[in-house]
């Protein structure tokens, strides 16, 4: 057990890298090519509607560098958390991907998908057995959240991905899996320490982000030793510093030192990050220890009614000066436009105020208007979007109307840009599972499918 | 007196997660990092205060390998739900960057 070399083509699978880097990887003896592909950062709309935040051309670019050095070198090629959201739709979409590029390069390989997405009488099953568990700050899971659930994915550890290797799997296309999973998977199958695999997978899971000064999405490789790894990147204006190696365990984690995975926790705490030449870092000294129990986190989305947007602009002095009242006032005149033309419907109007507190919203230390003119963004949300149209279309007149003391006679306080000014948006969804479940296997959540392609 | 925009070569916010917003403060200059840690004005009753959130809330963790502070706490709503307006979490730091430290 000498070491394992390994690249992660990109941070996210469609945002781009450059296949220079790629090839000097697999010339330096990558030993597999791994790339993570979805994320919950666009919001609950990918997993909701099973779409990928990026054009199916830039993930085909992306795939089929990847994949064609990969057949190329016999070396295996893991996707993790395909189409974003790693639901079925989006791990259909993948494949069709995968095999059209095949198809189009005379590629053969042994293929792997494996679903993430799980039944809601699985995740009932399991909460019926006590095997649910809240995450921090969310409540307990109930009966009523997964009947509620459009879609629920699991995010598979690294067990789902050695197995399908081990069965002979050459690509793997998984669901969801955690970022760190993906490239974990091997290392810790030739028997290399926990401790080194999942620090290395948490620097390799967002490409050449660890870098000091990344101008544009890249390639980054390493290679896993005994007791530490190296981590490089492969384009030659890039380098890794022991600080923007340490720094990426910052990135998107609530806590830098204690990293969960669902096998257990990767503490860094006294881990030491050593230049070892211009370019490349070596790390050492993690901890992992094992969790008491196997835990396997679920993302999981449910629909909240429809919505209707309208957008306009305030630019009198007197609006702003009273802008509070003046919107407050405007609250009481559609409750009763409203009550009287649709009656007990229920209803919810959002209203976002840029230019005093519509990008921080509750968490605006200064929420009050400092500049000549506001945007006002107004969301009805109803259970039709039928309805969500019409009371939009009685909140744009009676906010253009709406008037204040200054003035005497009929305003027109409100500049609409668009004709008409409402526009439908559609469902609109949530995010409202932040779970984990017991179990029964690393496995047993998840299912894979073999094809000769 | 400086402010944490004088001295940080980088403030950013994300989500961690759907549910959890990140907040993290980089330096380049050890003695930057080491000034904004030791005066401990990033501290979690000042953050709470800052975000209207409560103490028991916040995580500030200080990380001496990165240079960095790194400031956590659930998001108010989670990312892209209805009353949500910053899905990813990005545009959240900004009452930091005038936040003073003392020579």
């Amino acid at each position: 057990m000498a070491s394992f070399p390994l690249v992660s083509a990109t941070g996210m699978l469609g945002s781009g890298y450059r296949a220079e880097s790629l090839d000097k990887a697999i010339e330096l003896g990558a030993r597999m090519i791994g790339c993570d592909a979805g994320s919950t950062d666009p919001g609950p709309g990918p997993l909701a509607t099973g779409t990928c935040m990026f054009s199916k051309a830039a993930v085909k670019r992306d795939t089929e560098i990847m994949l064609s050095r990969a057949v190329r070198a016999k070396i295996p090629l893991v996707i993790g958390s395909s189409g974003t959201s790693g639901s079925d739709a989006g791990l259909l979409w993948m494949l069709d991907i995968v095999r059209e590029i095949a198809r189009e390069e005379g590629l053969r390989f042994r293929l792997a998908a494996i679903h993430s997405e799980v039944a809601k009488e699985t995740v009932r099953e399991h909460l019926r057995q006590g095997r649910a568990r809240a995450l921090p700050p969310s409540p307990a899971l109930t009966q009523a959240d997964i009947d509620a659930a459009l879609h629920i994915v699991a995010m598979m550890g690294v067990e789902p991905i050695q197995e399908a290797i081990g069965q002979g799997a050459q690509v793997v296309v998984a669901g969801r899996s955690s970022d760190t999973s993906l490239f974990a998977a091997l290392p810790l199958l030739e028997g290399f320490a926990p401790a080194v695999v999942w620090h290395m997978a948490k620097i390799l899971e967002c490409g050449a982000a660890a870098v000091a000064h990344r101008l544009a999405p890249d390639s980054m490789m390493a290679v896993v030793r005994e007791d530490a790894f190296d981590v490089f990147p492969l384009r030659p204006d890039y380098r890794c510093t022991p600080q923007s190696v340490a720094s990426h365990t910052l990135y998107e984690n609530a806590d830098p030192f204690d990293l969960k995975e669902p096998s257990g926790t990767l503490d860094t705490r006294e881990a030491r990050y050593e230049a070892i030449s211009e370019t490349a870092v070596r790390v050492s000294g993690s901890r992992f220890t094992a969790a008491p129990e196997y835990t396997v986190k679920l993302e999981g989305v449910r629909q909240g009614g429809y919505s209707t947007i309208l957008m306009g602009g305030v630019r009198d002095p007197f609006i702003l000066a009273g802008l509070d009242d003046w919107l407050k006032q405007l609250d009481d005149a559609i409750r009763v436009r409203i009550g009287a033309t649709v009656g007990n419907r229920p209803y919810e109007i959002v209203t976002r105020v840029y230019g005093r507190d519509g990008v921080m919203g509750a968490l605006e230390p200064q929420p009050t208007v400092a500049g000549h003119e506001v945007f006002i963004l107004w969301d009805v949300i109803s259970e039709t979007q039928e309805l969500s149209h019409a009371i939009a279309s009685s909140v744009s007149h009676l906010a253009v109307h709406n008037p204040i003391p200054k003035w005497h006679g009929l305003i027109s306080g409100v500049a609409f840009p668009y004709s008409p000014p409402e526009i439908d948006r559609g469902p609109v969804y949530e995010f409202h599972l932040n779970h984990v479940l017991v179990p029964e296997t690393p496995v047993s959540l998840f299912r894979t499918q073999f094809e000769e392609v | 007196m400086a402010t944490i925009a004088d001295l940080a070569v980088l403030v950013r916010s994300k989500n961690a997660g759907a549910f959890w917003l990140t907040i993290d403060v980089m330096f380049d200059d050890p003695e930057h990092y080491r000034r904004v840690k030791d005066s401990e004005r990033i501290n979690r009753a000042a953050i709470a205060h800052m975000y209207r959130r409560e103490p028991k809330d916040i995580i500030v963790v200080n990380h001496d390998a990165a240079l960095a502070i790194k400031i956590s706490f659930p998001r108010p709503q989670s990312s892209g739900s209805k009353l949500d307006s910053d899905v990813y979490g990005g545009q959240q730091y900004a009452p930091l960057l005038s936040l003073e430290i003392p020579d």
